[in-house]
Parts: C-alpha cells; sequence; structure tokens
C-alpha cells in the first residue's frame, strides 16, 4: 500500500516535466512578443525591446530558458511577470484562495445534492421522481453556464435580493453561495445521473436479494451494500471534476467578478506571459495527479476485492 | 481488509491535507465589514490592475493611465475643448518653438513634503528618457537637443549621457528646455503623464517606488491591493485648478465589464467607463441621469498595407472607391449601438484643427465606389482582407463593413482574424498584413498633428502601412517648421486635404464613451481622450 503511493507519487515527477515542457513549447510557439506588445500602437524601439528581454532572459533559446526555468520551480522560485515585474508565485498566491474557495464550495454540493437526488431517483425507476430528476439535469446539462449565471444574479440579486450579485474584494460565504450553485449546476446534474442509473442497476443484482433475505434493515442495504457498489462510477467522475474545478471557471468566474485562476490564466495568454502560464498549469496539474490518487486509493476503500500493493 | 483500511487512512490523510492548505489560504474570506469597505466621501470607479509599476515614464495604457493621472500633476492638462490649461506650471513661454522657458508655481510639494523644484522635472525627464532605464515611453522626449545621447539609436546602445543638454535650471522654479529644431506644437506635448516631475524618493529605488508612488497630484497614494483596489486619498494641501471635489478615489478591478455594470447596478460601484455590449441596449433606461455618452478624441480606420503586392502601386481613386462603399451610418447605428460616430475627416472632432474637409469620400454612394474603383483600374484579385483582433469586440463590425463593401461594389471582402492583440501586432511589425489592417488610434494631446503626422508620414513608427508620399511628408515639414502653433495647425489641415487624394488610410468613425454612474455621486465629466475627469466627481 505505502509502496504503491510512494510509486505513484514517483511517477508524477515524469509527467510534472512532460507536461511543463509541453507547455513551455506551445507558449514559446505561439505568435506575439509580450514585450512588443506592451507598446501596443505607440512607436516601438527596437533596441530597447531587446534589452528588456536580455533583462528577462527572453533572448536565450528556449531550451535554455526551459532549464533555468525549472531549476527555479525547485528553489520556489516562478519568474517575474513581464509588464507588472511581480514575482509569480504572488500572483498564483493571490488568484488561488478564491478558486479553492469556490472550488470546494461547488465540490461540496455536487457530491451532497448530486448523489442524494440520484439515490432519490435511481430506487424508484421510471417513477415521477425519477422522470422529474432526469428533466431537471437534462436541463441543467442542456443551458450554458451563462445563462444560468446570468439569470440566477438576475432573479436572486435584483428581483429577489437574496444575495449580493458580485464577489467583492475580500470574499464572504455568501457572496460565493450563488457562483458556486451555478458552478456545481452542470457536474450535479452528471453526477445525480451516473449515481441514479447505476443504484438502478445495482437494485437488481444478486447481493441485492441475499441481503433482503438476509433480513438486513433496508437502511443498511441502500447506505451500505448498495451505496459502496454503486459509488465507483461516481467517485471517477468526481476525481477529473475536482481536477477541472481546481482549474478556475473562467466563464463563472467573470460573470461574478471573481478573480480566480481562470481570469489569471486567460490574461497571461492573452499577453503571453508564458511563465505564468506554465506555473499555473503546473499547479493544476500537480492537482489532476493527486485527485487521481485518491480516485485510485477510494476504489479500494469502496470495494474490498480491489488492493494495491 | 488490511489493505482497504489502510487505503482509507492515505486517502483520508490526503484529503484533510488539500483541505488544510485551502482553509489555510482563505484567512482573508471571513466576514469582515462589507459594503465594498469604501471610506465615507470616497468615490469608486471600474479601473482595472495596471499592466506595469505606476511610473509616469512606463505607463501607456489606460488603466495605469487613470492612477497616474490622479497621483501625478505635469506643468499643463488641457479642458475639454482641448485648451491648454496650466497645472504646475504658472507660464510656458517661447519666441521662436525651439527654446520654451518654464516658470513653475510657487510653493508646491510633492506628498513626502519636498519641494517641487525645476530640478525635479529635469532630473525625471533626463532619467525617463535614458536607454538604459528602459521606459516604453522614452521616445517622448526626443525633440528634447541631447536625447539622442541619452537614448542612441541602433542595437545594444548605451546611454553615452546622463543628462539631455537641452535642459537647464535658471532657478529653483525656472528651467528652459532647449529642442533640436521648433517644434511649435511642443507645449501640447507636455500635457502627457510622461512629463511628470519626480521626487528625490523616486532616483533611490524606481522599483519600490512604482509600488508606492509619490507624486504632487490631487490625490496622494494610499495602498495598492493587486489586482483588487488602488485606493488614493485626496491631497488637503494641493493647489492646483484640478484639486479634488472628493475625498479619495478607489479604482476597482472587475474581472469583466457585465460584472462591473451589476455592482453599479446594486450600488456597490460608483462609476463604470463602459457598458459591455450586452447592457448596451438598457443602460440608459436602468441608469437614468447616469448614463454618460460622451465622444472622444479617437478615430478607428483600416489601413492598407502599402507593401502587399496589391496596394504596392495602388490608385488612390480606389481607396476612395472602398470607402464610399462602406455604409457607417449604419453599421454605427445597429452593429455598433450608437457607440461610434462616422467619421469625417482623418482627424476627430475633439481635435484643434479638424476641419470641414468639404468631400464626399466618406459618405456611402455605391454607385459612385463602383465608378471610382472601376476608373483606378479595380481592386487587384477583386478580393481584400481586413486582419484585426478577437479578443476585443471588432469582428462584427468587421464582418458588416465586408458586409457593405461586398454589396455595393462585388469586392469579395473577409476577415483576418488574428487569436490576439499580441499576434495582430507581430503581424503588422513583420510587413505580414495582407490586404488591410484594423487602426485606432486615441489623441496624446488635443491637436490634428497626433492624427497625422505618427500615422502617415514615412518615418512615423506607428505608420506601420508604411505608407510614404514625398508630398505629403513636404508639407508635414512645412506644418512642423511653422512660427507659431495656429500657422501648424493651419498647415496641417492643408496637408490633411492632401490625405484625402492619397487615402493612406480608410477613417471609419470616431469613438464615444457609453459609460455611466450610480445615485450617489454626481458631476461626472469626460475629457478629450475618454477619461472621467475623477477629481470633479462629488459624493452626493
Amino acid at each position: 500500500m505505502g509502496r504503491y503511493v510512494a510509486r505513484r507519487l514517483l511517477q508524477m515527477i515524469p509527467v510534472f516535466i512532460g507536461s511543463t515542457l509541453l507547455i513551455f513549447l506551445m507558449m514559446f510557439a505561439l505568435p506575439g512578443d509580450p514585450v512588443r506588445a506592451l507598446a501596443g500602437e505607440q512607436a516601438v524601439d527596437q533596441a530597447q525591446i531587446a534589452a528588456l528581454k536580455a533583462e528577462l532572459g527572453l533572448d536565450r533559446p528556449i531550451l535554455v530558458q526551459y532549464v533555468s526555468y525549472i531549476g527555479n520551480v525547485f528553489q520556489g522560485d516562478f519568474g517575474t511577470q513581464i509588464a507588472s515585474q511581480r514575482p509569480i508565485s504572488e500572483v498564483i498566491l493571490d488568484a488561488y484562495p478564491v478558486t479553492i474557495q469556490l472550488a470546494l464550495f461547488a465540490f461540496t454540493f455536487i457530491v451532497v445534492a448530486g448523489i442524494l437526488l440520484g439515490v432519490i431517483a435511481g430506487l424508484k425507476p421510471n417513477s415521477i421522481r425519477d422522470r422529474g430528476l432526469l428533466g431537471l439535469t437534462l436541463l441543467l446539462i442542456a443551458v450554458p453556464s451563462f445563462v444560468t449565471g446570468y439569470t440566477a444574479q438576475f432573479v436572486f440579486s435584483f428581483k429577489m435580493g437574496l444575495v449580493p450579485p458580485n464577489v467583492g474584494l475580500e470574499p464572504s460565504w455568501n457572496e460565493m453561495l450563488m457562483p458556486a450553485m451555478v458552478l456545481a449546476s452542470l457536474s450535479l446534474a452528471y453526477v445525480a445521473r451516473l449515481t441514479r442509473t447505476s443504484i438502478a442497476e445495482n437494485l437488481r443484482a444478486d447481493y441485492m436479494r441475499t441481503a433482503t433475505a438476509k433480513g438486513l434493515p433496508r437502511r443498511r442495504i441502500v447506505g451500505i451494500h448498495l451505496m459502496r457498489n454503486s459509488l465507483i462510477p461516481v467517485v471517477t467522475f468526481l476525481g477529473t471534476d475536482i481536477g477541472s474545478l481546481m482549474g478556475g471557471a473562467i466563464v463563472t468566474e467573470g460573470i461574478f467578478n471573481i478573480k480566480g485562476v481562470g481570469g489569471l490564466i486567460y490574461e497571461a495568454l492573452g499577453r503571453r506571459e508564458g511563465a505564468t502560464v506554465v506555473g499555473v498549469v503546473t499547479i493544476i496539474v500537480i492537482v489532476y495527479l493527486l485527485a487521481s490518487l485518491i480516485v485510485d486509493l477510494l476504489y479500494a476503500v469502496l470495494d474490498p476485492r480491489i488492493r494495491y500493493a | 481488509m488490511r489493505g482497504a483500511k489502510s487505503a482509507k487512512w492515505v486517502a483520508g490523510a490526503i484529503v484533510v491535507a488539500l483541505a488544510a492548505t485551502a482553509c489555510g489560504g482563505n484567512d482573508d474570506g471571513g466576514d469582515k465589514p462589507k459594503a465594498s469597505g469604501k471610506p465615507a466621501g470616497y468615490v469608486s470607479i471600474d479601473v482595472g490592475e495596471p499592466q506595469k509599476a505606476l511610473i509616469p515614464a512606463d505607463t501607456n495604457e489606460s488603466l495605469g493611465s487613470y492612477v497616474i493621472q490622479s497621483l501625478f500633476t505635469q506643468l499643463l492638462d488641457f479642458d475639454a475643448d482641448g485648451n491648454i490649461v496650466y497645472t504646475n506650471a504658472e507660464s510656458i513661454e517661447t519666441k521662436d518653438s525651439k527654446t520654451w522657458t518654464v516658470k513653475l508655481k510657487k510653493g508646491w510639494k510633492f506628498h513626502d513634503g519636498t519641494p517641487v523644484t525645476s530640478q525635479s522635472y529635469i532630473d525625471a525627464w533626463n532619467w525617463s528618457a535614458n536607454i538604459d532605464n528602459k521606459m516604453q515611453n522614452a521616445f517622448w522626449f526626443e525633440d528634447i537637443k541631447g536625447y539622442e545621447d541619452v537614448h542612441p539609436e541602433g542595437e545594444g546602445a548605451k546611454a553615452k549621457a546622463k543628462e539631455m543638454s537641452g535642459l537647464k535650471a535658471v532657478d529653483d522654479t525656472t528651467f528652459t528646455i532647449e529642442l533640436d529644431k521648433s517644434v511649435p506644437y511642443f507645449e501640447y506635448k507636455l500635457g502627457y503623464a510622461t512629463w511628470a516631475p519626480l521626487p528625490k524618493a523616486f532616483f533611490d529605488d524606481p522599483k519600490a517606488f512604482g509600488q508606492k508612488p509619490i507624486g504632487n497630484g490631487p490625490y496622494s497614494f494610499e495602498k495598492w491591493t493587486h489586482k483588487k483596489l488602488i485606493q488614493v486619498k485626496a491631497n488637503e494641501d494641493y493647489t492646483g485648478p484640478n484639486k479634488a471635489k472628493n475625498k479619495g478615489v478607489q479604482f476597482k478591478n472587475y474581472a469583466t465589464v457585465e460584472a462591473a455594470y451589476q455592482d453599479v447596478l446594486s450600488g456597490n460601484l460608483d462609476m463604470i467607463r463602459q457598458v459591455g455590449p450586452k447592457d448596451l441596449p438598457k443602460y440608459k433606461s436602468d441608469l437614468g441621469d447616469g448614463a454618460v455618452e460622451q465622444e472622444y478624441a479617437a478615430v478607428q480606420s483600416i489601413v492598407p498595407a502599402f507593401y502587399t503586392k496589391q496596394w504596392k502601386d495602388v490608385d488612390p481613386k480606389v481607396m476612395q472607391g472602398l470607402s464610399m462603399a462602406i455604409d457607417r451610418e449604419t453599421i454605427t447605428k445597429t452593429v455598433l449601438n450608437n457607440t461610434r460616430k462616422p467619421a469625417k475627416s482623418f482627424t476627430p472632432p475633439q481635435v484643434k484643427g479638424n476641419q470641414d474637409l468639404d468631400t464626399e469620400v466618406f459618405d456611402y454612394n455605391p454607385d459612385e465606389a463602383k465608378k471610382l474603383i472601376k476608373e483606378g483600374g479595380g481592386v487587384p484579385d477583386n478580393k481584400i482582407f481586413i486582419q484585426y483582433n478577437t479578443d476585443g469586440g471588432h469582428k462584427e463590425w468587421v464582418t458588416a463593413v465586408c458586409e457593405s463593401i461586398r454589396n455595393a461594389t462585388g469586392v469579395e471582402c473577409l476577415g483576418d482574424a488574428k487569436p490576439d492583440f499580441a499576434t495582430d501586432l507581430e503581424a503588422r511589425d513583420n510587413d505580414e498584413v495582407k490586404s488591410f489592417y484594423r487602426g485606432g488610434w486615441v489623441a496624446d494631446y488635443p491637436l490634428n498633428v497626433n492624427f497625422m503626422r505618427e500615422l502617415y508620414g514615412t518615418t512615423a513608427e506607428a505608420n506601420n502601412g508604411r505608407f510614404s508620399d514625398k508630398e505629403v511628408d513636404e508639407l508635414f515639414k512645412k506644418g512642423d517648421n511653422a512660427k507659431t502653433l495656429e500657422e501648424s495647425i493651419k498647415l496641417y489641415q492643408e496637408a490633411e486635404k492632401v490625405l484625402v487624394e492619397k487615402m493612406p488610410a480608410i477613417p471609419l468613425w470616431t469613438y464615444q464613451i457609453n459609460g455611466g454612474h450610480g445615485k450617489d455621486v454626481d458631476n461626472v465629466k469626460v475629457d478629450f481622450h475618454g477619461d472621467f475627469e475623477v477629481t470633479e466627481v462629488t459624493v452626493k
């Protein structure tokens, strides 16, 4: 078990190096020069641009740049932004807390509401409540998130005055409630559907009949036997979902004025702040890797037949 | 079951660890006082994070400029009609437009208490012009004698001197500026924020200064929470004409204009500079008296790349024809939601020297357009492209302009989309524009000169279409050599008339801001380059 985890953690190193290198190369391949772009339509002084690039180390060959970048990252130095001259670690630390807050909030909502709805519907397949759930989730999946977002903002903030429309300078939980629900709505629909199908299918399984025949209480049959076996696909989905939530949600962030990671990457891409993009994406890659490790470990918890050595 | 148990434990530990880092990260997420945390008497405006540190000579984008202009006061400023208003200067005089004598108002102080003297200006300009300091706006000082010593041309150039010989202090409040040659409109250039004075503290540590600037302006710096907020406080001791009529300003960063607009509606934000396309159709009814709609000195045009095979030896008549094939009236009304006004010349109406050109070149007339193009020998390949960047909301009007040209003349017209502004600029710099590119120019100073010399002179660096015409160059030169400002403006007006015959670009429309303010503030006015005059805003 411990060895398995260690091996998985070690495997992250090549993935980490590979993905950062790929992103580094991609940023380099993009047309558009970040230092030149600073001048906009104004006149440009080529000698000055060259001097700035030399100072930032952008005039070196790409692989040299990469090696020195990785070397610095291992010492905890993510580099400096081209335009603002701020340390990138500081820029990332500014953006991450609010994204994590939003992601965890949304994730909790997805897990609790999604699984609950799925179980309620799955236990009585083809009943009215099951059909109702399928209809509702279909709607959530079909409507794009900016529509959900603006509609929620309009209804809950401006018509009913329940929550503030935007997230302010110091994000508070009640401000985050609406964005988290909007962000959660799509994944919630998937989780509910996955759970519902899985539960409905397992209801007819042999072990269920055995458990019922043994005279076990219904709560235990559903809560332990049925749930454990039905949650494996759901957990797989949740694992990748937390990764994408942590990667920032540019549309939701934009609607509710959340200055998180999604907006940071978008802005950095537009300005060709290569080091910033690589830094953020590196963190996202690590989050994905950790999430998938947790998922794999959870399989063993849910299904004792799965063992890791 | 042993394996399963320890798996449970490990998974649990990782989850706890992740959660712990998450909690540690949002300490500031608690329930501190909300209500946007604005001190009484302050006004707020949606001005996002400046791209660079707050140094006057290194700021050329609108967000940073807003903050710089609140913290620093240069020698002079402009009123809404583009007339000069002396701010820090008592007087600026010249006899030959070559040597300028500046007298400063007495008793001015920086926010740290040190006096504003002639030397504060001279040192600041010398430092900013120096190539070793790599300031973005260094070229603004190029008229001053001795500029090529501190900022030599060529690759790997290093400064040969620390000071420009043209700057001389006479006494504490008087100094002279000697230029390389006479520039009749030099005084107008002095209104740009780059010409601000800098205190001694700046030269000790420019980097730290950029995070915590000390100016001489109507507001003093309070705090900068990166990507969120910049706060400045009214300077009680300020004696300039633009003394703040409010207690301070919060420049707030918003993720989108839509979010900013929502905050204006809900009272969390006082002013919004530009309403997004989503809310444009209804902002006037939402904001009532608070809606601000005003034209400002900026022109959008489509510029032919004269180095292409297509336009190398083009007859200007073809350009005139294409210009007449564009239905500016309808496009500004429909596609652009009345946010632009059809252009009638190469200069916007807000600058001095804008004139009625008495020409039909900018009017929509399909028959005349077809005729002119035919007379000019037609469009090579019968197909044109308009290059634009997709991250700036240009796609809609480019499509409409193309549609208009196609319908009126039968010339095939397509948009040439570049994913973002950086890519768009690169194609322009490297002479890779296929046919036309989208050009936009906002006034640096409110003179017609600024919209011609900088864009269509053969050696002008912003002349990305590489337009080059001896007659035009000659006329610009004549304007530059004029004895007085009035004469210079007049000569440039003559040049503009020739531009209509040469068509270095096809002007489309002038800009307008469509912003607004909430119920808590009043007296929101717009200056000539489309910025709100924050000092004038009062709290109700």
